[in-house]
C-alpha cells in the first residue's frame, strides 16, 4: 500500500515494528514502533509514558515526511 | 471411462490459417487435430473437439463464449482442455477465456498450456492451471505430454503437486502438505543453513519476490501548512465494523471521520485484526492509530491540518495485489482533499 501511495506522489512514512519487511517491500521513509500489537504505547507502562512515546514517535513521523532523503531511510528514535 | 472435451483454434482445428480466424465456434463430435495426440495417453475419452477462430473469440468474446457454453449444456465431461497455445497471444487468451468460463459454469477442472511470453499467462494463471509450454508448435508432442501427465492426475483424483514440480505457472496459492519423507521444517531449515555455510546450492521454500522500488516522493516543504492523512493496516474500526472488513486476507477498507474526534475511545473503536492479540489496541485504539497525538500536535501547530478521515484495513494474509488495489481506491480521496503527506501505521 505504501508503494502505491508513494507512486501516486504522496510522501509517506511507515510506522512499523517489522523493519526488514518494510525495507523489503520498499518503504522509503520508516519510523520504528515498539511492537506489533501496540506500536505506539506499551500497556505495561503508565498512561503518561505511553502518551510521551506516542507524541515522540508521531513527531518523528511528521518530521520524516518533511525530510529530504536520497535513499530508503530508517529514522532514528530515541 | 471418463470424458474430456478439447478446445482448439481454427488453425489446429484444420479449418485454415489467419484468413479463417473469424471462424465462429463449432462443437465437433470426436477428436480433431491435437486431440489425437492427447488421446494416446489421456485416461479419458475426448468426446468433443471445439474449434473457434482466434479473431472470432477475440472480437466477439461474449457471443463465442455463449455459443460454446450453450453447446456444452447437457454434455457429460470430467475435464476441459484447451490448446496448447504456445506463444500465440490471441490463442492463449482464447484458451484462458474459455477455460475460465467453463470452469465457472460447469465446475469442471480445466487445463491449458502456454509459453511464458503469452499474455494469457499473466491474465489467467491465478484462475487455472496453465502448463508452462514451448514457444512454437513444433513442440506440440512435448507440451501435450506435459498436459496429459497433470490431466491424468486430475482425472484419477490424485494430488497435483506444486507448480515447480508439475510444471505449471504458480497460481499464487499456498497449500500445506505433508512431505513424503516426513522431514520437518526445522530439519529442512537446518539443512539449508548447513548447505549455505558450506557454499552448497539449496532451494528456498519461500522465495521473496524481487523488490520493486518506487521513486522517493519529495519531502513536504512546509510542515506548518501541510495536510496529513492517517492510514493503518492494523484493523482499527468503529466497534460495529460498518464496512465488514475481514479480520484476515482483507479485500475491504473503510474510512472514518475524525474531524471532531480528539482521541479514539475504547468501546467506540476496536481492532478486528486477527494477526495479533487485540487487548492493548481495544483498550486504547490510539496505540495503533495515534489520533490523540495527531490532534494534540495539530493544536500545537506542529503541522498544518489533519485530513478529516482515517483509513483502515487489515494487513494479515492480504495479498500484495489486493493491498495495491485498496491503496489505489483510497488515493482519489486524498488527492481530492489536497493531502500533502501520509502516515501509515502497520502492525
Amino acid at each position: 500500500m505504501v508503494k502505491e501511495f508513494e507512486k501516486a506522489g504522496f510522501p509517506i512514512v511507515q510506522m512499523c515494528n517489522l523493519i526488514p519487511v518494510a525495507k523489503t517491500v520498499g518503504s522509503n521513509r520508516i519510523v520504528p514502533t515498539i511492537s506489533i500489537p501496540y506500536p505506539l504505547g506499551d500497556p505495561g507502562t503508565p498512561k503518561e509514558e505511553q502518551w510521551k512515546l506516542r507524541m515522540n514517535r508521531t513527531k518523528i513521523a511528521l518530521d520524516a515526511l518533511a525530510t529530504d532523503i536520497k535513499e530508503q531511510t530508517i529514522f532514528k528514535v530515541s | 471411462m471418463k470424458k474430456a472435451i478439447l478446445y482448439i483454434n481454427q488453425f489446429f482445428g484444420q479449418i485454415g490459417g489467419e484468413d479463417k480466424a473469424d471462424f465462429a465456434p463449432v462443437i465437433r463430435e470426436g477428436k480433431v487435430g491435437p486431440a489425437m495426440e492427447f488421446a494416446k495417453n489421456l485416461q479419458a475419452d475426448i468426446t468433443y473437439t471445439i474449434i473457434c477462430g482466434d479473431n472470432f473469440m477475440g472480437s466477439n468474446t461474449d457471443e463465442a463464449v455463449k455459443t460454446i457454453l450453450d453447446g456444452l449444456e447437457g454434455k457429460d465431461f470430467d475435464l476441459f482442455l484447451a490448446g496448447p497455445a504456445f506463444q500465440a497471444g490471441r490463442y492463449g487468451v482464447a484458451c484462458g477465456t474459455i477455460c475460465k468460463a467453463v470452469k465457472e459454469k460447469f465446475n469442471v477442472p480445466v487445463l491449458t498450456s502456454m509459453n511464458v511470453e503469452n499474455p494469457g499467462v499473466e491474465m489467467f494463471k491465478s484462475n487455472m492451471l496453465i502448463m508452462e509450454g514451448a514457444n512454437i508448435a513444433s513442440h506440440m508432442r512435448k507440451d501435450v505430454a506435459a498436459m496429459v501427465k497433470v490431466a491424468n492426475k486430475i482425472l484419477s483424483g490424485e494430488q497435483v503437486g506444486p507448480a515447480t514440480e508439475e510444471g505449471y505457472f504458480p497460481t499464487g496459492r499456498r497449500k500445506e502438505v505433508w512431505l513424503e519423507d516426513k522431514t520437518t521444517a526445522a530439519d529442512r531449515m537446518i539443512n539449508m543453513l548447513v548447505a549455505k555455510l558450506n557454499g552448497e546450492p539449496f532451494v528456498t521454500e519461500l522465495p521473496i519476490p524481487k523488490p520493486d522500488r518506487v521513486p522517493i516522493a519529495p519531502a513536504i516543504k512546509d510542515l506548518k501548512h501541510a495536510k496529513i492523512a492517517l492510514v493503518t493496516t492494523g484493523g482499527i474500526v468503529p466497534v460495529d465494523n460498518p464496512d465488514k472488513i475481514q479480520s484476515a486476507s482483507a479485500t475491504r477498507w473503510g474510512r472514518y471521520d475524525i474531524s471532531h474526534t480528539m482521541r479514539l475511545e475504547s468501546g467506540v473503536y476496536k481492532t478486528i485484526h486477527a494477526g495479533f492479540d487485540p487487548a492493548a489496541a481495544n483498550d486504547d485504539p490510539n496505540v495503533i492509530t495515534p489520533v490523540d497525538a495527531l490532534q494534540e500536535l495539530l493544536k500545537e501547530g506542529y503541522y498544518g491540518s489533519l485530513h478529516p478521515y482515517f483509513y483502515s484495513t487489515v494487513g494479515t494474509g492480504t495479498t500484495q495485489a489486493e493491498a495495491a488495489r485498496m491503496a489505489n481506491e483510497i488515493v482519489p480521496y486524498l488527492k481530492e482533499d489536497n493531502v500533502d503527506g501520509i502516515i501509515m501505521v502497520s502492525t
